[in-house]
């Protein structure tokens, strides 16, 4: 398998369902920006160091996501709208495991 | 008002060699940025990270990047704008525009270069209801004379080190510093954490963790804040000033307004030629700009920047000719006297008697 399906819901609450390959390195931000869920720069401003907060979306889904490091928790201690289950997507890299994933992009 | 033969609207890497690239053309350039210094997002928020895709630099820091791109414009001597935005363009009558700062600078120049990158970076400001109705009447992102503080009571929000060096700042010039972070930790600089855990052990700021600004209040002035603690609830805090620093965040900002062609918050660009815009004269290069197949790199930006020079002294000069040259075989000529020069290859005479075998009869 080489592809994975995820659940995204854009900012405006229109759901999609897409694939995104798990063999390309990608991350959730990527994927987002392939499909263009949310319009160019307004989402991976800082192309994915974890230093602005635009890919923060919420996981809706009980799947088991790699570990928050000390760059995305910090940025997330600044950014606004943070929920619990909130995360950088571009500190999630598309794996096998995340296949069925649940989300939802947090506000701009 | 300041002359020059190119404007550039954005001092990032790809604003800067822009410079050099019209140099070598003899035409002079002046560089705007928001930002107080030069580099842009390099220099502003990644000046520690390192990139790999530089052609010939196997791995260099964006801020390493700037540097050498600010040593390899100096002889062409551009001069800045730095900390103003960038507000309007105004066509004149002898084709010339005039470009506006929100400080009021005006600049005037026959071509302008927007290399805006993803646009000017404003502050970022939390989502609190009908907080832009109290922004300059006790509301303020930006510091910019800490002497307006003395003797009144400042909230300051946020956890990273502009948050904690202005509350260090401020409390010898405020009555009273709050500092209200979500967390109980801050990212700043080791020192400045240590001297804000001082100062609030000896009482002089009221330093309020796990907790967040949700209400403002006040009549035409700010009076108050409500701060909801994670666990204790929420209770009104009395001041004068609220000072949310969370960082900034590039916004396209008023170039939007420009009569440019945009699309997907870029402004569009014929990639075909010359990277020129809708409006004549006017060029866009860099990550600011969109046309099939861009990508948003500054190698790219680079390329961008070196061909739309060549169009634009061909818009300032009609007629007059000129074809590229190489930098080995040209030299850098800089507008400051200095000239570099590839050195001449040597040629050294032998003294040997060439020997001729007798020939065979």
């Amino acid at each position: 398998m080489s592809d994975i399906t995820l659940h995204i819901t854009d900012r405006e609450g229109k759901q999609h369902q897409v694939l995104a390959p798990i063999d390309m390195a990608m991350n959730l931000m990527e994927v987002i920006r392939s499909y263009e869920l949310a319009p160019e720069g307004t989402i991976g401003v800082c192309g994915g160091m974890a230093m602005c907060a635009s890919c923060q979306c919420y996981i809706t889904s009980d799947h088991e996501l790699s570990a928050m490091g000390d760059d995305e928790d910090i940025m997330l201690a600044e950014a606004f709208h943070v929920e619990d289950n909130s995360r950088l997507g571009c500190q999630i890299p598309i794996t096998e495991q995340l296949d069925g994933l649940i989300l939802e992009l947090a506000p701009e | 008002m300041i002359h020059t033969d190119i404007l550039i609207i954005g001092a990032g890497p790809v604003g800067m060699f822009t410079v050099f690239e019209a140099g070598l053309l003899k035409l002079r350039c002046h560089l705007i940025d928001a930002l107080p210094q030069a580099g842009g997002q390099c220099s502003e928020i990644y000046p520690k990270k390192p990139i790999y895709d530089i052609p010939a630099f196997p791995e260099v820091l964006a801020g390493d990047l700037i540097h050498n791109l600010a040593a390899q414009i100096k002889p062409f001597e551009p001069g800045y704008t730095l900390g103003e935005r960038a507000e309007t363009i105004e066509k004149q009558e002898d084709g010339h525009f005039i470009v506006t700062t929100n400080r009021g600078t005006k600049h005037k120049a026959p071509i302008v270069f927007i290399a805006g990158g993803l646009g000017s970076f404003e502050p970022r400001k939390p989502p609190i209801e009908n907080i832009a109705s109290y922004e300059d009447h006790g509301v303020e992102y930006i510091i910019r004379d800490p002497e307006f503080y003395r003797n009144k009571r400042v909230v300051i929000s946020g956890g990273g080190d502009s948050a904690l060096d202005w509350s260090i700042f401020l409390v010898d010039i405020a009555s009273e510093v709050s500092l209200v972070h979500r967390r109980n930790d801050f990212r700043g600089a080791l020192d400045s954490v240590e001297k804000v855990v001082e100062l609030t052990k000896s009482g002089k700021i009221n330093l309020i963790t796990e907790a967040e600004v949700k209400e403002i209040h006040g009549d035409g002035h700010l009076s108050s804040v409500t701060i909801e603690h994670k666990t204790e609830g929420s209770f009104v805090k009395e001041c004068d000033h609220f000072i949310p620093l969370f960082g900034l965040s590039p916004k396209l900002g008023p170039i939007g307004n420009w009569g440019l062609d945009i699309e997907k918050n870029a402004i569009k660009v014929n990639n075909a030629l010359d990277y020129s815009t809708n409006i004549p004269g006017v060029y866009a290069i860099g990550d600011v700009n969109t046309y099939p197949g861009k990508l948003k790199l500054i190698l790219c930006g680079f390329h961008e920047a070196t061909i739309a020079v060549q169009y634009a002294y061909k818009l300032i000069n009609p007629g007059k000719k000129y074809v590229m040259k190489y930098t080995t075989v040209g030299g850098v000529e800089g507008f400051d006297g200095t000239k570099k020069v590839a050195k001449k290859s040597e040629i050294i005479k032998i003294n040997i008697e060439p020997k001729i075998p007798a020939l065979e009869v």
